[in-house]
């Protein structure tokens, strides 16, 4: 089974190609924000790289979000677009789970965390048991200062990744002693990491139709949040 | 040839599927009008995310009412500009993923000129060149269409579209979201002589366009009647209102028209909608030995099918778009970048 995953939900545009053998390939692009020019590009030289035709891939992966909310919807149309016109499935993956992919080995928790504006985190909490991934926090966007708090009742070491460590590493790091931060070769989505979880849900037959598959924006729009 | 075309630059989601240019097969809009209408206005986010998910459904609706299937689409047309950035962005990234499963090619299109194509759906036997008037919420160009691919601007507003102007005196007067249909509606009840509100007309060996000072005055006189706690007539200052813009518009477009020696003129957008300006133009071009051609409402309004019309044209004169198409929320006439 070929899957095909696309990843735009940060500033990295990825691609990646899996099936039950092997990465066929992967493209991750962390270079501005160009996702509508290059997107189709990438997918375009990885699957002819690949010795692949887009009729050749099975299903579509797509990380729906939380993330930029323009890069979730350039994503997804994608996505729907091609298995629209396949007549192919879709599953779609979270970004925090695909970025808890990204470091299998960890001994302790997963705590991706996304620049979400206004001093918030897109998050979640994660560990490996048994070599898969379990869910310790619903993804969520909150206060960096209400993260922390939670982290604490924890104890346990925790790794942190993500575009928003820029921003709050220096707080997670002074808030949650013995904490680290994953270097920076890992601390980005990776179309490979969410890959392998698209993969996972097909085999399992957990997919989606194009029309159900949706962004998962977390936050409503700023006029219907502010609504009077 | 037949060309699947898609529409999102604003808040229609819109599928059609036309043949040679000419000829709808289907032309499916989704309007999101009245879930904007508690806000005023269009919300751009909102309207983005309406656009991915109804999309593929409209694309669906869009096969099934032609009895047609995506392998029997030559083309896919999309609209990549002007509009709203992240809305242009939903129709442009569907349109691309299909375009390539298909292996077929893929047309961008610019809005504008797209509007002015509904005129050859409506007219099967309407040929360029003509003078087009294209007014909308977002839009008020005057348009030489010397052939299907030159569009030369001869005027364009300086300030406000017609129909920002349109929109916010309706809402000021209480009279609600979308303004075009609600001004029209209130000045059927209307003196368009009650107020003499400006016409402004700039320069007049030039064509250009400006709404805002006639806007101000109309803010100006609600205001002034406000203070001496004077009774207004929403009705006779709608009516005043529009008399006042369809006049600039009519007085423009005929002199530009005899400027160039023009005898064929089209309006274009959902303005042109307008019955008034229908009304007036048509009078005004028949006194000058002129035709006069506007497509029926549906084809106004932002819709697929003149999307679609347009990208015909754009491929059969040697206009393929690539996989980096992007969405240009600026695009100018006649350009493609």
């Amino acid at each position: 089974m070929n899957t095909l995953t696309i990843d735009t939900s940060t500033i990295v545009a990825t691609v990646a190609i899996l099936n039950e053998e092997k990465l066929v390939g992967e493209m991750i692009i962390n270079h501005q924000k160009k996702h509508s020019e290059k997107l189709m590009i990438a997918i375009d030289h990885l699957l002819s790289d690949g010795g692949l035709s887009i009729q050749d891939i099975d299903v579509f992966g797509i990380v729906s979000g939380p993330g930029s909310f323009t890069g979730l919807r350039i994503g997804m149309a994608t996505v729907k677009g091609f298995a629209q016109a396949l007549n192919k499935p879709v599953v779609g993956v979270s970004t925090l789970e695909s970025l808890a992919m990204n470091i299998p080995f960890a001994d302790g928790l997963i705590c991706p965390v996304l620049d979400a504006q206004r001093n918030q985190t897109y998050t979640g909490v994660f560990h490996f048991e048994d070599g898969h991934l379990v869910r310790d926090m619903a993804d969520s966007v909150m206060e960096i200062d209400d993260l922390i708090a939670f982290l604490k009742t924890k104890n346990e070491t925790i790794y942190f990744l993500g575009d928003g460590l820029p921003r709050f590493s220096e707080s997670l790091l002074e808030g949650c002693p013995g904490s680290r931060i994953v270097p920076n070769y890992l601390n980005m989505n990776r179309a490979s990491s969410a890959g392998a979880l698209v993969l996972e849900r097909a085999l399992k037959g957990e997919t989606s139709h194009y029309r159900e598959v949706e962004p998962f924006y977390i936050r409503p729009s700023y006029a219907e949040e502010h609504k009077k | 040839m037949k060309i699947l075309s898609i529409e999102t630059s604003c808040d229609e989601t819109s599928v059609a599927i036309v043949e040679d240019g000419r000829k709808i097969l289907t032309n499916r809009i989704y309007s999101q009008i009245d879930i904007h209408q508690k806000y005023g206005g269009v919300v751009p986010e909102i309207a983005s995310r309406n656009h991915v998910t109804k999309l593929p459904y409209i694309i669906d609706e869009a096969l099934e009412e032609s009895q047609l299937t995506l392998a029997d689409v030559d083309a896919i047309g999309v609209t990549n500009g002007p509009g709203l950035v992240g809305a242009l962005l939903i129709g442009l990234s569907t349109a691309k993923a299909i375009a390539y499963s298909l292996g077929k090619p893929l047309i961008g299109v610019h809005h504008i000129e797209g509007h002015i194509a509904a005129n050859f759906l409506q007219y099967p036997e309407l040929e360029p060149p003509f003078l087009t008037l294209v007014v909308s919420g977002g839009h008020s160009h005057l348009v030489l269409v010397e052939d299907y691919q030159t569009f030369k601007v001869l005027g364009r507003t300086i300030d406000d579209a017609a129909g920002e102007a349109f929109d916010k005196i309706s809402r000021v007067l209480g009279l609600g979201y979308p303004g075009g249909p609600a001004i029209d509606a209130a000045a059927q009840n209307g003196n368009p002589d009650a107020i003499p509100f400006p016409r402004v007309l700039l320069d007049k060996t030039k064509y250009d366009f400006s709404f805002s000072g006639l806007k101000s005055a109309v803010l100006n006189y609600l205001n002034g009647k406000k203070m001496k706690n004077e009774d207004v007539n929403p009705n006779d200052v709608a009516a005043s209102f529009q008399m006042a813009v369809i006049e600039v518009l009519v007085i423009k477009t005929i002199a530009c028209a005899k400027s160039i020696g023009m005898k064929t003129i089209c309006m274009a957008g959902g303005v042109s909608c307008n019955s008034l300006l229908r009304q007036m133009m048509g009078k005004a071009a028949t006194d000058e030995g002129m035709t006069l051609h506007y497509p029926d409402p549906i084809l106004c309004t932002d819709n697929a099918a003149m999307i679609g019309s347009m990208a015909y044209y754009n491929y059969i004169n040697g206009e393929e778009s690539d996989l980096s198409l992007n969405g240009i929320p600026g695009l100018k006439i006649g350009t493609r970048q």
